[in-house]
């Protein structure tokens, strides 16, 4: 994994005839292993540079290195390369495929990357099986709660080993104790497969898992600070 | 690379089909319309085909033949004077050995006939009783009497309305009158022995049969013909046979295939294929509008799915694909069940759709009142054919708006 760099990154929305700042000129260097929380009201701007340096979005200004590869100026085509080798997504809404079961949901960026199919069956069920699915393999995601949803949605963004997890609003649809137990999955992983992660988050309990705490308003970073 | 791709489809091919089935009621209502336009394309085009080639069949008999051999001249002046050699015993056996269906050969040339009351214009044809049948389908016209029994039969036979305008009827005397080859004014007694009704009923008022050697010696034209006759297997494909036939004649003879002989049928056999095209591509255009809105209408229900796809890394290419594998599915699943109601249902009229209420303007086409749908494989695999590429072609447009729906703005939307 590479070191990602943010350099003066902006971003707007035209929303009618009024221009809301996304980002404003961000300066953001993440190195590989860290687990960062970026926190802040709705609105400042955790989401956008989570795209941002996710390649979903492209910023008006700035540049947003991963290593040496500019993500900022890759194509679609690049981007969703970039995308499916070294990037896991783990979004608020779960965001399963409904027609794929869980196990297919999981093996489905493994099969896009063209992993072998008992190879990637293999995978897909060991890491259900971590994060406490087993047994649920055959289920399609209308058949599953929300928890067990986003555990899903948490298997397949880490099965193919990325180098980064960007997680937006992991625990918003969660209870509190699906809540610690996802947060509890993403620090082992962080600690013993060295993924780093990015979560934008408002909630505190899971900022106390976080390593780096990065505050946002108004689409500018205005405190990043190391937890102990 | 090649097992990488393998992959992708299988993945694709996941994907699509199950898309296809997440609303039942819309793919059941849109399948029903692609079965029923291909029916309908393959049924009409089946029911025309029959049709025109019947019309066809029935324009080649009266020409008749698949193939004329003739004087170059005798087409602009189907004079006695016109006439060719009969064939020799070479011949008529290197024609024996050619692969024709039948051959045979035949006079004709302008005559008068008169009854007791009226006189007409004509064309007096001169037959070979036995192999008419193969070369004309007179004997099958036969309306009343009997057909010629030889070469050197004595009767004539003489379509219905001609004898009507004769005043005359079966059993009755008429005499006809022709010019020898010196121009002298031949003429002879013959007695009705046959009368035919021709579905052209022009066709009735003007050819009159007699045998052949009978007028050879009317007309003092012994050993000589007007035109060699020669038939095919099928009409469609007598081109080889006129290539051998061709390599036989010494160059003063002129061989023509009915499509040269006969413009009009040829136009018509022309212009089946172009109408089917046409017509195919009518019926498709009607249902590509349900083929698009089907595909429109699954793509804007799944855009966050569309979005979540090209968040986990599926190239925009790969998600064209998979929308185009969901049309190519929904068309292969409608051409299958199409194809077997046409099949179904054109099977059983093979053998003759009565068509009578309209056969007097069936009549005036030169098509018969029984209709015999024809399936070909050639039309079958044109209409499957422009059912899948244009169908493919329509949902491009629709595919490719999905691969470059923004991500960000697609995983929002509720």
């Amino acid at each position: 994994m590479s070191t990602i760099t943010c350099h003066q990154i902006c971003k707007t929305f035209r929303q009618g005839d009024e221009i809301i700042t996304g980002l404003d000129h961000v300066d953001i260097t993440i190195e590989t292993g860290e687990f960062v929380c970026l926190s802040g009201p709705s609105g400042s701007g955790k989401t956008t540079l989570l795209n941002a340096i996710g390649g979903l979005d492209t910023p008006d200004s700035g540049e947003i290195s991963m290593g040496e590869l500019r993500i900022d100026q890759l194509q679609r085509g690049p981007l969703a390369d970039m995308r499916l080798h070294h990037i896991g997504f783990v979004f608020q809404a779960y965001n399963l495929i409904p027609v794929l079961s869980a196990q297919e949901n999981v093996e489905f960026v493994m099969q896009v990357q063209g992993m072998a199919t008992r190879e990637r069956a293999k995978k897909a069920c060991a890491i259900l099986a971590e994060v406490g699915l087993e047994g649920l393999e055959k289920r399609r995601p209308a058949q599953l709660s929300g928890g067990q949803q986003q555990r899903v949605a948490v298997a397949r963004a880490i099965v193919s080993q990325p180098d980064l997890v960007l997680a937006d609003e992991p625990t918003a649809n969660l209870d509190s104790v699906a809540s610690a137990q996802l947060m509890e999955l993403f620090t082992h992983l962080n600690q013993d497969h060295h993924v780093t992660f990015i979560i934008a988050t408002h909630d505190k309990r899971v900022m106390r898992y976080a390593r780096r705490l990065i505050r946002m308003q108004d689409g500018r970073i205005i405190c990043d600070e190391a937890q102990g | 690379m090649l097992s990488v791709a393998n992959l992708h489809l299988r993945t694709l091919l996941t994907l699509s089909w199950r898309n296809l089935w997440r609303n039942h009621r819309r793919t059941g209502i849109m399948l029903g319309a692609i079965a029923i336009g291909v029916w309908a394309m393959i049924f009409m085009t089946a029911l025309m085909r029959g049709m025109v080639d019947d019309m066809l069949n029935q324009g080649i008999h009266n020409l008749p033949g698949h193939i004329q051999v003739q004087d170059p001249t005798y087409l602009d002046d189907p004079n006695v004077v016109n006439s060719i050699a009969a064939p020799g015993a070479e011949l008529r056996n290197q024609l024996d050995q050619l692969g024709a269906a039948a051959w045979a050969t035949r006079i004709k040339v302008p005559a008068v006939i008169a009854s007791e009351r009226e006189t007409r214009g004509i064309n007096l044809i001169g037959i070979e009783p036995a192999v008419e049948a193969s070369i004309s389908g007179l004997p099958a016209l036969l309306a009343s009497g009997r057909f010629l029994e030889s070469d050197q039969d004595s009767g004539i036979i003489v379509g219905a309305r001609l004898a009507e305008r004769l005043e005359t009827r079966l059993g009755k005397r008429v005499v006809i009158m022709s010019q020898d080859p010196d121009n002298n004014i031949r003429e002879r007694g013959f007695r009705i022995v046959g009368i035919y009704r021709a579905r052209l009923p022009a066709l009735e008022e003007f050819n009159v049969y007699a045998a052949r050697e009978t007028l050879q010696k009317l007309l003092r034209i012994e050993g000589r013909i007007s035109q060699l006759i020669l038939v095919g297997d099928d009409y469609r494909d007598i081109a080889p046979l006129y290539r051998r036939l061709d390599q036989l004649l010494p160059s003063t003879l002129q061989a023509r295939t009915w499509y040269q002989v006969d413009s009009y049928l040829a136009a018509m056999f022309n212009m089946m294929d172009g109408f089917v095209l046409v017509w195919v591509i009518i019926i498709f255009l009607a249902l590509s509008f349900g083929l698009v809105n089907t595909l429109v209408m699954a793509i804007f229900e799944r855009v966050r799915e569309i979005g979540l796809i090209q968040a986990l890394g599926m190239r925009p290419g790969l998600i064209v694909c998979q929308i185009l594998l969901e049309a190519l599915l929904l068309l292969l699943i409608g051409l299958g069940i199409g194809n077997g109601l046409a099949l179904i249902t054109i099977k059983p009229l093979e053998s003759g759709l009565d068509i009578s209420v309209v056969a007097e303007g069936m009549a005036m086409m030169g098509a018969s009142s029984i209709l015999y749908p024809k399936l070909t494989t050639a039309d079958l695999l044109l209409a499957n054919s422009i059912v899948i590429v244009l169908g493919i072609l329509t949902s491009i447009l629709p595919a490719w708006r999905a691969a470059r729906l923004d991500p960000v703005r697609a995983l929002n939307t509720t």
